[in-house]
Formats: C-alpha cells, structure tokens, sequence
C-alpha cells in the first residue's frame, strides 16, 4: 500500500524553468487571434473598425495579463502553453459569437454577455488558484463529491426546473437564469471518481476470473461500475443526451482504468456501453432518429435541417473559409452554441477548423503531461480525467457538427455561446495549473511517495 | 499509473486525428456534391446576386439577366418565354433550372473550370463575376412555325440540320412561360410552380427529348434499315398475310393498311406501312439484328445531346413474337421524338449519324470563345447505299404511299407515318418523321393525343402538317 511507503529522499533534485515570460508572449500573441477575428468581420461587414476598439482592446488585453499575473505570483511552475491555448480558443469563440450577432436586424448583443462569462471565469479561476493551493486538498470528501455531482446531473430530470431544449433535457431554469448543471457535475465527479478510485485501486484491481485470457474483476466489485452504467443509461434514456452519458461513463472507465491498470474495465465498459446504446436504439424513438440524421440526413431534409446546413456551410466555406462575416452561418440553426464549430469551418475554412483542433490537442496533451509529471497518484488520476474529459467532449461535439459520430448536445469547450459551461472549463483549467505546478515544483520540496510495486514484492497484495 | 495513461495518451491522439482525417475527407470528397445539392441555399443566394450569362438565338436573347434593386440584384427574364420554354427551361430559386439553365449553368454563372483564370482575376480586380453567353443554333421561324402548327395539342417537334446536327427547333407543347417560375417573388414562384405542377396537360415535361413513347410505325425505318444491310433490297418480295400468326404466341398481327396483296415489295410494304410484311421480315431476320441496328441508332444508350434526354429503349432478349411486335414500334420499344429524328437523319445524311446539339459557341463577357461545338460524327448505322434505297423508298412513301399528307411542292421530301395504340381506351400517339433534301433538314413531329382512328394514314394527317409547316418557316 502506497500509504505505507515512506517518501523517497533522492539527492537529485529536478528543477523545472518557470517559463512565465514564455506564457505571457506566447498569450499576448494568442489572445490577438481572437480579436484579430472582431475587427476583421466588422472590416469586411461595414467597412470601418468596431466601435469601442480601444476599450476593448484594453479590456481584453487586460484580462489576459491579470490571469497571467495570478498564475505568475501563485502559480510559477505551472505549464505556460495550458494558459495561452485556452485564451485563443475563448477569443476565437467571443469572435464568433460577435459575427453571428451581427446577423439579425438589429444586431445582438451576446458577445458581451459572453465577455462577461469570461471575466466571471477568470475571477472563478483566480479565486481557486488562491483558495485551494493545493489540489490534494481536494482528496477529502469523494463521497459527498460523488452525491453532488450525480444529484447536479440528474436535476434536469425534476419537473419544475428541468428544461427541454432542441430535443435534450439537460437544462434547468431557477430564476430566469438557465444552467446546465452537467458542467459542473463533469468536475465534482471527476474529482471523487479520483479520491475513490486512488483509495481503492488496489482492492479494484484484484482479478477475478479469467475470461478469454483477460482478467475480470471480481463480481463484488463491480459496484461502481454498475451505478455509472445505469446513470449513464438514464442520462441517455431520459434526458435524450447521448453526448453527455458518453461523456460522464468515458470518463469513470479511463480513470478505473488508469487507477487499476487492468484491461479488463475499459472492455468491459465498452461491451457494456455499446450494448446500452444498442438497446436504446432498438427501443427508444429519439436514438433512431439522430442516427438516421447522421448516417443519412439528406433523406429527410426538414428534420434534419440542421445538421444539412452545417455540411453546406462547410463546402461553401471550402479549404480556406469565406472569411470572417463573409459566411452564411446564420443560415445553420444554434450556430453560436451548438454549431459554433460549423459556423468556424465555414468563414475560417476547414483548415482554420482544423488550427482549432490542434490547439484543443495541444490543451489535452499538456493536460496528460500534467498527469504523467505528477508525483502524487490522486493528481495524475485527476489530470488525466479532466484532460480525457475535454479530449471526449471536443470528440463529440465537433465529431457530431462533421458527422463522424451522431450529433450530440454538448458544448465546445471554450467557444460555444453560454455561461455555465465557460465557467465551469476556467475551473477545471485553475485545477489542471495547480497540479501542473505542483508537479514542476522542485522535487525534494514536495517529498514524493514512491510507487507500490517497487519496494517489495513479497508483500505484494495483488493476486490472481 | 504512467503505463495507462500514455495508452490513453495514444487513444486521444486517434480520436484528434479521426477528427482531423474526416475534415480532410469532408473537404476532398464532398464539398463538390454538397455545393451542387439543389436544396442548398448558400449556392443559390450566391448564384442568384450575380448576373447570369444570356443564351442567345442569333444576336437576340432569348434569357437573360436584368438589374434590379431589392434582395436579389438581377432577374433572369425570357423576352419571349412561351416560345422558347422548351429549349431555355426554367431557372427558378426553389424548383432549380431544367434546360438549357440547367446544362450550361455552370458557364452561364461563371463557375465553369474553363473560366477559372477569369475567375481569379475577377477576385483581383475586385469586379462581379460575370458568366458566359451561349450562342445557340436555333431558328426562331422555324421554332414559331413548330410551336404554331403544334397548337393546344400535346406534343413535340424537333428540326435538326443532318448534315451538322444543329437543332433548328425544338418544341414541346404546351409550352409555358419560365418568367412565372423565374421570378424573384418568391410567394408568385411558388405558386405558378404549384399551378404548373398540377396542370392536367403537364406543361413541364419536355416531351421533344425527356419522355418516351412507342414509335409505331416510325420504328419500320429501322427494320427495313436491317433487312437492307441484311442484304435485301426494296424490290425484294416479303409475306404479308391478311392475319400474321406469331410463333409460339396463341396472338396474332394484323394490318390496319391495305397492304397491296399476300406477297408485297419491300418498298411497298414501307409505302403502305405493311405490319404483317415487317412482322415476317423480322421473324426471319431475328432479334439481333434488329437489336444491333436500333442500338446503332442510339437506342439503349445516354443521348449525347447537350440538353437534357432520355434514353430510349428496345428491349433484350426477345423471342420470336415480340421480336415481330417490336420491328413494327410495338411492345417494349419506347423512344422520345429526338431518338426517331436521329434515325430520319442518319438515312437522309447517306448513313452518318451527326451529333446533335443547340449550342455551338459559349463566349465569355470579353468575347473570348471558352468552348465551341462544330459538326462531330457519331458513327454511320447504315452504309451509304442502304442510306440512298432507304432514301428512295422514303420518297415514295410521301409521293404515293400513307406519308402523301407530308408533300410540299418543289421540294424533295421523304418520310414516314406512325400511330401507336398503348392501350384500348386511350387515344393513339401519332408520329411523323421525315427529311428534305434542300433545305438539308431532318424533322419529327410527334402528337400525344391524336383524336383519330387507329390506322396509319389517320397518324399522318395529324402530324405530318406540322411536319411541312416547319419544313416551309426553313425554305
């Protein structure tokens, strides 16, 4: 057991460069993509720049540098690429978002609500790098965690509150104020799927029997498993989401995976999901009818308006895109939530869509690098489920805007039109910087526990 | 805990790089079919702020782009709509194009590959694209004459030059006036559309090319062209039984002409529009011969006219019986007026069959020819002496056989009548198909509803005048 192994006094210590300067050019030069994309729509739509340049400008430089100065002060060994890459694709969004307003007469004005969001992000993001300090801190209370975060994502379920939207229920409305309450259960549980799972990885990974030459668990322990399975199918059943049941199972299984390092969780998860699937697709109305719209849309054009107009936004917008204001993306029905990804492939072009990609890959890689120079196995298995967690959600949701997979209703990280979601991300990026710096800190400050399996075999618990 | 994770690392970065190669996949294979989707409204908004290139009969356009202000900059208007619908067809925003907007719409918009270099410059220089101009072969007299002479009834008439293939005229009828459909109007469009859709005589279908019908006795052409390169002559003697019995069949073919006798001339059998006499001559010729002869006339295979056509058909496989129905235009054959003005023409063109087409020039906004259409031989069906006898029996089936309604005086004129009954209770269809020798056009005049009886000579009287009304706008 981890806990029984004292930490290892190594003489060597590894001393990380801090590369803050790197960051701050690196988001300066990040940030002015986004803006860059403002005054180009207003250029090409009216021929002048935006009103307000400057103010805004100064506005949004100036959120830049204050997060920059956060992390600086409280944060310095953390991974100065995470920052930049997620300011490029907030900009990009709050671009875009800016264009679409200007497509009705009058224009909207939801660009500013978003800059909002993102300034409530910020300080959110500035108040868990002062609050928390240290991620293990989290480590505490996984059951409470684990309780919260399945009431959060089931909630739209209750009558009152829940609300329908374009076919998912996975809203709720308390107020007037609309909140999509999975986002922020994304992170609760990822947080007490980590506390659990490190607690118990080495009970979880006794063998079973052997199946096919894999080792099943034993039935005792599937537990967990089961309830994130059923969740997963009421989610998918009930609130008509197969993007967020995919979401919160892929989640649980990479981390039991990565927690026991047994194959045997990932196949079974996946036996055990595409089954569920199957049978809602047999059985339910609402499954049929959203693969139907992927695999063949044009054979009912009314109903599958939506994902048809995003196809022909990307052939109009071709390899390099029409250019900003140029497109036609108000003609996609949600293209500033939803679709905001189609409303990207059309005016910057399909490689500009697939820029966008890279920098989400670039934010996941740094995210899993996170993980693999953590010290600590509660870190690593955090980071990883966060990082996975985008990785998945950025899968389906551009995935579905391109038909590589049925359309779902989750939200483009960083980019598509709506509070809670943005949020609930700027948190998560706060956690994966304090692992971060937490794992680049020099070494011998932070007293490493050395791995199990290491010390001594014969008193090795693991058995088949 | 590392090992999984960079096994979770490896998973990710195929799932990015799945996105990634369905993007690339998106934009290599796709984008081509998705832009030329009907429905799409990027591609029509855009087609429809941009003037669109004229088609011109002559110097006079008979469709072009006018300038107006509102949400559509331009119109496309039909000067004289009702007479050219046929070959123009209709550009509308909700219901596509059909005709010529539709084959040529590429160069009329300015999208076509040959003006890409004009494209890019246009880009550069900051000017509207502007597409090209089609110069058509058509003559406007002949097409009035057609469209005249056709009347209220359903039908169709083709004129074509045998020895280029340039089509003279090309009518079906009732013709309709494609400014109803091409109006920016949207709430008009749609219901001219819906008024047009519906009407009981289907002013929308394109009977001169797009649809076919049993060519009756037209079809008689091409057996007596099999039997003369069969080695037969028109002086060569043939059955003709008052009642024909059809091996292996409890049925029998009659005649619904007086032949002239039990045992006819070829040339007379033609003259007199003889069944019994073709029906025996392709029972001993067989079905493939016949088969080979139709399919080297063009049947069973796609038009190579540039608008819009269907392929006709004669059926495969046959046996005996149907072989004697299908030498006399019956049975499964089917072909549209086109196909059976291409045999005249073949006949009348000593045995080569040209390419028939409606445009010969398409010409960019700076009068640089981008493509151009001259004569093109397609192949030659029949040699040059089954050509000259078939001619000769063609001749005297105007002067003195059931195609004397078709003579005009002074002129050299050869042709062939035909009614064809598909089912008892409805009306037959009548053909005529024939040629001239000077003016050098081959000519089709087809009726869906002839109100006659069911006998060639009737078929005759009601298509052949259009035939010589055509023949005289061209004198």
């Amino acid at each position: 057991m981890s806990a029984a192994v004292q930490p290892a006094v190594s003489d060597e210590v590894i001393v990380y460069k801090k590369r803050r300067t790197v960051e701050l050019v690196l988001l300066l030069f990040a940030q002015t993509f986004g803006l860059a994309g403002w005054i180009i729509t207003s250029l090409n739509l009216y021929g002048t720049l935006p009103e307000g340049l400057v103010p805004a400008a100064a506005l949004w430089y100036g959120l830049g540098i204050a997060t920059h100065l956060v992390v600086r002060f409280r944060l310095p060994y953390a991974d100065p690429v995470i920052l930049p890459a997620v300011f490029l694709l907030n900009g990009l969004g709050l671009a875009m978002i800016s264009r679409i307003d200007q497509i009705p007469e009058p224009p909207a004005n939801d660009a500013a609500t978003q800059l909002l969001w993102t300034a409530l992000g910020l300080s959110l993001f500035a108040a868990v790098v002062f609050v928390l300090r240290d991620h293990r801190r989290l480590q505490r209370y996984p059951y409470l965690m684990f309780i919260a975060g399945l009431v959060l994502l089931l909630l739209p379920l209750v009558p009152v509150i829940g609300v329908t939207s374009g076919g998912a229920q996975i809203w709720i409305r308390v107020f007037g104020l609309s909140f999509q309450p999975a986002e922020v259960a994304k992170i609760l549980l990822a947080i007490a799927f980590a506390a659990y799972l490190y607690e118990k990885r080495e009970v979880l990974a006794l063998a079973g029997r052997r199946v096919l030459g894999i080792d099943l668990p034993r039935p005792r322990d599937l537990g967990p498993i089961a309830v994130m399975w059923l969740t997963a199918l009421v989610v998918m059943v009930y609130q008509n989401d197969l993007g967020t049941s995919l979401l919160f199972f892929g989640l649980f299984t990479v981390m039991i995976y990565v927690a026991t390092e047994r194959p045997a969780w990932p196949i079974l998860a996946g036996i055990s999901f595409v089954g569920a699937a199957l049978a809602a697709w047999r059985f339910t109305n609402h499954v049929p009818r959203r693969v139907n719209a992927w695999l063949d849309p044009f054979s009912d054009y009314d109903r599958n308006l939506q994902i048809i107009s995003a196809q022909f936004g990307y052939a109009w917008g071709g390899l390099f895109g029409r250019g900003w204001g140029l497109g036609r993306p108000g003609l996609t029905p949600l293209a500033k939530s939803d679709m905001i990804a189609a409303a990207l492939g059309e005016e910057i072009g399909v490689l500009g869509l697939m820029g966008v990609i890279l920098v989400y890959a670039l934010l996941i890689a740094r995210g899993f690098k996170t993980a693999l120079t953590s010290p600590d196995g509660f870190g690593k298995l955090l980071a990883t489920g966060l990082s996975f967690a985008f990785a998945l959600q950025v899968f389906a949701i551009i995935g579905g805007v391109t038909r590589l997979l049925p359309l779902t209703g989750l939200t483009t990280p960083f980019m598509s039109q709506g509070g809670s979601s943005l949020v609930a991300n700027w948190i998560i990026i706060a956690i994966l910087m304090i692992i971060s710096h937490r794992g680049r800190m020099p070494q011998a400050a932070t007293a490493a526990p050395r791995e199990a399996g290491a010390v001594d075999d014969a008193t090795q618990v693991i058995a088949r | 805990m590392n090992g999984p994770i960079r096994k979770v690392t490896v998973f990710v970065a195929l799932m990015m790089a799945a996105l990634l190669l369905n993007l690339t996949q998106i934009s290599v294979v796709q984008t081509e079919a998705l832009n030329a989707e009907q429905r799409n409204r990027r591609i029509m908004d855009a087609e429809f702020a941009q003037p669109r290139g004229a088609i011109l009969v002559g110097n006079q356009p008979i469709a072009q782009s006018v300038p107006r202000s509102g949400r559509f900059p331009f119109v496309r208007t039909y000067p004289d709509g009702e007479l050219w619908s046929t070959v123009t067809g209709w550009y509308s925003y909700d219901y596509a194009r059909s005709g010529l907007e539709a084959s040529y719409t590429e160069e009329m918009a300015g999208t076509s590959s040959e003006q890409s270099v004009e494209r890019v410059i246009d880009l550069l220089s900051g000017r509207r694209t502007q597409g090209a101009n089609i110069s058509t072969t058509l003559n406007a007299r002949a097409q009035a004459a057609a469209v005249r002479a056709l009347g209220n009834q359903r039908g169709a008439a083709v004129a074509m030059n045998y020895e280029t293939g340039e089509i003279l005229a090309l009518v079906s009828t009732p013709t309709y006036d494609p400014n109803r459909l091409a109006t920016v109007d949207l709430d008009a469009e749609r219901a001219a559309w819906a008024e047009l859709i519906d009407a009981e005589d289907e002013p929308l279908k394109n009977r001169a090319t797009r649809e076919v019908y049993p060519p009756g006795s037209t079809f008689k052409l091409i057996t007596a062209a099999a039997a003369l390169e069969d080695g037969l002559v028109p002086s060569s003697e043939l059955d003709a039984p008052a009642s024909l019995r059809l091996p292996n069949s409890s049925r029998s073919m009659g005649n619904s002409t007086n032949c002239g006798g039990e045992t006819v001339t070829l040339e007379q059998a033609l003259k007199t529009s003889c069944n019994t006499a073709f029906g025996s001559l392709a029972i001993s010729l067989g079905p493939d011969k016949l088969q080979a002869m139709a399919e080297a006339f063009g049947f069973n295979s796609e038009p190579t006219i540039d608008i819009g056509a269907a392929e006709s058909r004669f059926p495969t496989e046959l046996d005996l019986a149907q072989t004697a129905l299908s030498a006399i235009g019956q049975y499964d054959v089917a072909a549209s007026p086109l196909q059976m003005l291409q045999v005249a023409a073949a006949i009348a063109n000593d045995g080569v069959l040209m390419r028939p087409h409606l445009v010969n020039t398409v010409t960019s906004e700076d009068l640089t020819v981008l493509s151009a259409q001259g004569p093109e031989r397609l192949g030659s069906p029949i040699s040059a002496s089954s050509a000259e006898l078939l001619q000769q029996m063609m001749v005297a089936t105007v002067e003195d056989g059931t195609g004397r309604p078709a003579r005009v005086d002074g002129l050299v004129v050869g042709g062939k009548t035909g009614t064809a009954q598909t089912a008892p209770d409805r009306p037959p269809y009548a053909w005529f198909v024939g040629y001239a020798e000077d003016p050098k056009v081959a000519i089709v005049a087809f009726v869906e509803d002839a109100d006659v009886a069911r006998d060639d000579i009737s078929g005759g009287r009601v298509a052949a005048p259009i035939f010589t009304a055509i023949l005289e706008a061209l004198r």
